[in-house]
């Protein structure tokens, strides 16, 4: 068969001219860079913000807390609870669909629970003072409680992982220590699982079946009045890339730019930057509290002695002083609980001498310290880098060791001595969300052995939290705050080493983004 | 010719069977626990340990090893731990931007440095010469990165011509395809064409010494026939051999590429799997790498004995 050259350049030009996929209107589809990859959709099992994010739009709770950390209905209409706080009853609100077109019910209800209160700190307290959970009727469930628990509606409701997300009840039934394999919710979008390229690429569509509440939208709370028929999650890991596809208009909205690239951002006439979460995050200095030298009071107090905030702050925020603050409390800064009560020893000038008086007393002899620091994160790498120097002005023998956040996220799980695999001290923050109050807490908890990793071990502060789980109203709430402080400085649990926040940056076409710990889709448009 | 083929096809799978005992151990021994990033920052270590156990990686080593051999043998790479999609579908997703990558680079560069490195011995010591091996420096020396961000910078945010990143498949049209390629390609391509440029031309430079070229002269060729009909085939040999070997370099070059321009290949697939330990995302990519390369290198032993016939004997 001859070939034609009429016939290949029309060819050619059919095939250069050939339409890109059918585009839907540009102004309703979104595309959003998150803070990082989207590898699981299980935000019981797994504890990620980035995978939280993503299930707060495919899932639905049955409260949801506002921005005022109040807990307001969402699946359900409303609730009755007993005088005694031991008996919880709810309906839930008709209409509910999941997205596979079956209607939510208790049976769903009920399995959902079930698997989270394995996973949650408040749903294991729930879970241990737990008669019943039953069934009513189709749309109405109860919890039959041998002890009062006041904090019922906060524990469905709030943002912190492991949320309370309503699924099917085939997809609840998974062991809450596996992940899901469907992503069947009733939220406000729909995961499309033909379209994930994890890694790359995650596509959320509209549930036309869902039927927002009538309030105005607030954090969790109200009306989820979804303006995009798609939101694209495109993931892109590299910080530059991802601050040029924003200048170019690649992309709509970037969750989470790098300190260093916000003044480029800022300086976009196309671009907007703003803080994206007003609680912000609480810089963490953790020691393992098993091993010595860490396992004796006076070494951790000598740290607090030592520990100059502003110069945590300053490497993790890039120069930028409007980013962060001293905080001398566990609580997060502007919220209801926060104190001070306790933090004196990490306010004023640095005591080096001090601080190395009280090691000698301690008997510390220039034993190694095993530092792990994540370099890969900008953040652990900073406070590592301060934490080396630190140590060194107050004459301790550091074995600094340069890893990834996978090997460190690995290994902080061993209790072994540090010469046999283990570790002295890590770094991480937690976000101010998680540090409102000691429920989310899980870094403040100190049972020891079933505490979080370094597994500090304080009576006072257990005590005080059982207090707090139990207080009637704000002010006992506040009250048990402060012993939890006081006590949590005493035996240092851990060394807070400054409150930060961080932006984030939109287009200008874009609208409706509001502050909040997680990215609130709800209410955003494009145009 | 194909029992000489033949040959060269089964000395490859010692070679891969290795690779997977390596890759596999190599693993093993690395230090992370895809338990521990699944659980998240706020789990607990008895809850990373349930998880650990799910997953079935307490397991002994032999026992893993042999049900991942034996589900390789059948042809099944596994499933990601995190996205519980198989590793195959994984890769078929990613396999498209990888290959138009690789492909577009090797003829990007072979086209461009092939010539230039002929023309740089047929004027050697001359200022293209000089101009062409100034070039081959500067592409070794400026890492794929800086590069990648030099281009991007220029041509896609202060130009506006080009794209910053991503990728679009060559089924919405070959001009959205290649619009997305351009700069990873020139980005990747230029270590590349710095490579093939010095080698084509101390080959050609070795092969115009030559008598029988000299005789072409005297018999009044013309410059052109010269280089190209008699001197280029004759320097063949090492030029294929360092395409050959430069796959290795694309394919690390492809790695850093893909994550500075944002393209959803094979390279990214394997850099997150290892950040996450997803180890089945890893052992299937590594051995699929493995794969090509070794295929590359049968390919290049079967290229020698086209090019030159002594080699079969």
């Amino acid at each position: 068969m001859a070939v034609r050259r009429r016939d290949v350049l029309k060819l050619a030009a059919g095939m250069l001219a050939a339409p890109a996929i059918a585009r839907a209107d540009e102004t309703r589809v979104l595309r959003f860079v998150p803070q990082a990859n989207l590898s699981s959709l299980d935000a019981v099992a797994g504890t990620q913000y980035v995978v939280r994010n993503a299930a707060a739009m495919v899932w639905e709770t049955l409260y949801g807390v506002d921005s005022t950390f109040t807990p307001q209905p969402q699946m359900c209409e409303g609730h009755e609870s007993s005088a005694d706080l031991k008996t919880w009853t709810f309906r839930l609100r008709p209409g509910l669909k999941f997205h596979d077109g079956e209607a939510v019910t208790t049976r769903d209800v009920l399995a959902s629970l079930q698997r989270w209160m394995v996973r949650d700190t408040m749903g294991q307290v729930i879970r241990g003072r737990l008669d019943a959970l039953e069934a009513i009727d189709d749309r109405s469930f109860r919890f039959r409680l041998n002890k009062p628990f006041a904090k019922m509606l906060f524990a469905l409701g709030k943002s912190n992982a492991p949320m309370a997300l309503i699924m099917p009840e085939r997809i609840a039934r998974t062991d809450p220590f596996q992940l899901i394999k469907e992503y069947v919710g009733s939220g406000p979008m729909q995961f499309r699982t033909d379209e994930w390229v994890p890694g790359s690429r995650a596509v959320f569509e509209l549930f036309a079946g869902y039927q927002p509440r009538a309030e105005k939208s607030d954090w969790l709370a109200g009306g989820k009045h979804m303006m995009f028929d798609r939101i694209e999650w495109q993931i892109l890991p590299d910080a530059a890339t991802a601050g040029g596809a924003l200048q170019n208009g690649e992309v709509d909205w970037w969750e989470l730019p790098i300190p260093d690239l916000v003044p480029l951002l800022k300086r976009n006439k196309d671009v907007v930057v703003d803080i994206a979460d007003p609680l912000g995050n609480i810089g963490s200095l953790r020691m393992n509290h098993l091993h010595p030298p860490f396992n004796d009071p006076r070494v951790r107090r000598a740290l607090l002695m030592a520990v100059s905030q502003p110069d945590y702050m300053e490497a993790v925020c890039g120069g930028d002083d409007t980013l962060w603050k001293p905080t001398a409390s566990f609580f997060t800064p502007g919220t209801p609980l926060y104190t001070e009560d306790g933090g004196e020893l990490l306010k004023g000038p640095r005591n080096y001498d001090a601080a190395k008086k009280l090691l000698a007393e301690a008997g510390y002899n220039g034993e190694k310290v095993v530092l792990m620091v994540a370099t890969d994160i900008a953040i652990t790498k900073a406070e590592g880098d301060v934490t080396a120097d630190m140590l060194g002005k107050i004459g301790m023998n550091v074995d600094y060791q340069a890893l990834d956040w996978g090997t460190v996220g690995a290994r902080r799980s061993k209790k072994d001595p540090p010469d046999k695999g283990g570790w002295n001290i890590f770094h991480t923050w937690h976000a101010g969300a998680d540090c409102i109050n000691p429920a989310p807490y899980t870094a403040l908890d100190a049972g020891g052995a079933k505490a979080w990793f370094g597994w500090p071990s304080s009576q006072a502060v257990e005590d005080a939290i059982g207090t707090w789980y139990d207080a009637a109203d704000a002010a006992a709430e506040k009250a048990a705050a402060a012993t939890i402080n006081r006590a949590a400085f005493e035996d240092v649990v851990y060394v807070p080493t400054g409150f930060f926040q961080q932006y984030q940056a939109w287009r200008r076409n874009v609208s409706g983004v509001v502050k909040a710990p997680f990215p609130v889709f709800w209410g955003v448009r494009k145009t | 010719m194909w029992r000489y083929a033949g040959r060269r096809a089964l000395a490859t799978v010692p070679v891969m069977g290795f690779v997977a005992l390596f890759v596999f151990s190599l693993l093993y021994l690395a230090p992370g626990d895809p338990a521990a990033i699944i659980a998240g920052d706020q789990a607990s270590a008895e809850d990373i340990a349930r998880i650990h156990a799910s997953l079935g990686l307490d397991r002994p080593f032999l026992v893993r090893f042999g049900e991942w051999l034996w589900h390789v043998l059948q042809g099944d790479l596994g499933t990601s731990i995190f996205a519980n999609l198989s590793v195959a579908h994984m890769i078929g997703q990613r396999i498209e931007p990888t290959l138009s990558l690789m492909v577009l680079t090797l003829v990007f560069s072979v086209v461009v440095a092939v010539p230039l490195g002929v023309l740089a011995a047929a004027r050697a010591g001359s200022w293209v010469d000089r101009l062409v091996m100034l070039f081959a420096v500067l592409g070794f020396s400026v890492p794929v990165f800086v590069m990648g961000y030099v281009l991007a910078f220029v041509f896609a945010l202060q130009l506006d011509w080009l794209p910053v990143q991503g990728y679009t498949p060559i089924s919405h049209g070959v001009w959205p395809w290649l619009r997305n390629l351009i700069l990873p390609v020139v980005a990747l391509g230029a270590i590349y064409i710095a490579l093939i440029a010095r080698v084509t031309r101390a080959a050609m430079l070795e092969v115009l010494g030559q008598d029988y070229v000299r005789t072409a002269r005297a018999k009044g060729l013309g410059l052109a026939p010269i280089l190209f009909v008699h001197a280029l085939k004759n320097a063949a040999v090492p030029i294929v051999t360092v395409i050959g070997l430069g796959v290795a370099l694309l394919i690390g070059g492809a790695v850093v590429t893909e994550s500075v321009f944002a393209i959803p290949g094979v390279g990214r697939l394997v850099v997150d799997a290892i950040l996450r330990r997803d180890y089945p995302v890893i052992q299937g990519v590594t051995l699929l790498f493995s794969f090509v390369y070794v295929l590359v290198n049968l390919i290049v032993d079967l290229l020698y004995s086209v090019l030159d016939p002594r080699i079969r004997q």
